[in-house]
């Protein structure tokens, strides 16, 4: 697996990552109503679509390099 | 001395079909993948068996700081990013991208390696050492385990965009799989992080 392969993979899992902080951080505001929790939840879901943007140029980019 | 040149640094091997640098990176991070899932493993079966989690009360979040945990998860997201910039360049043949996105990587490392210190240090304050109790050990243990990868990670981007890009003037493919292969170790170190954020701090 080459390095372009990891980091799409890499990608993903950052992604999830995000959306998962993002939900953890709403789900947080909701139990201790903190407006700082709010806008880290939305830095969250921002950050997972930045990076599945980023996924996509990334891909474009280098897509005459192999996967191997 | 010999002249021998170790075979297949640049060109796949016949019998692998990739380079014996990468084939042996990935050997190395099948080892530390069985490092961290020991760890991992123990971490699970600690806190399973006990009582609450943490022993003292509460929950991790309060007890961690979960919006400096949140900025050295976006530094080294970033970081890999700038890493993967950085192998490109190379693929690219254009050195001096390489090495303003290698400087930013190596640079966004010492960020993580700061903001780390200040946590570190406020729970020293508060004097929670590895000592006090199952949460706080497994904390600096797992933490400082992946700081040290952090560190080891720096000495080697470090070399890549110092005196060890000078074998770019002589084999730019074997400079380029060597960046390749530290790019490959950096993604490992940061994805260990994405695993450690939340169980340990949100969970």
């Amino acid at each position: 697996m080459s390095l372009k392969a990891f980091h799409v993979f890499f990608v993903i899992v950052s992604v999830l990552c995000a959306l998962g902080f993002g939900a953890w951080s709403v789900a947080a505001y909701q139990r201790t109503g903190q407006g700082g929790t709010l806008l880290l939840g939305i830095l969250g879901f921002a950050a997972a679509a930045a990076l599945v943007w980023y996924g996509f140029w990334f891909l474009r980019k280098l897509k005459g390099v192999s996967f191997l | 001395m010999s002249d021998t040149v170790i075979p297949y640094m640049v060109k796949p091997h016949p019998v692998t079909g990739i380079p014996n640098g990468k084939f042996g990176i990935w050997l190395f991070l099948a080892s530390e993948v069985m490092l961290f899932g020991a760890l991992f493993s123990s971490y699970v079966l600690i806190r399973t068996g006990a009582p609450h989690w943490p022993p003292e009360g509460g929950l991790s979040s309060e007890i961690l700081n979960v919006p400096l945990a949140t900025l050295n998860t976006g530094i080294l997201i970033t970081s890999s990013i700038t890493m993967v910039l950085a192998w490109a360049s190379c693929k690219l043949g254009e050195l001096p991208k390489f090495k303003l996105w290698m400087g930013a990587t190596i640079l966004l490392s010492f960020g993580f390696l700061i903001v780390k210190y200040f946590e570190y240090s406020h729970k020293f304050e508060l004097g929670h050492y590895p000592s006090h109790d199952n949460f706080y050990a497994v904390y600096f243990t797992l933490t400082g385990l992946h700081g040290v990868h952090i560190l080891g990670g720096i000495v080697v981007n470090s070399y890549l965009l110092g005196p060890g890009s000078k074998l770019w003037a002589t084999d730019r493919e074997h400079f380029t799989n060597r960046v390749e292969n530290a790019g490959l170790y950096w993604h490992f170190v940061d994805l260990v992080w994405i695993f450690l954020f939340p169980c340990l701090y949100l969970l």
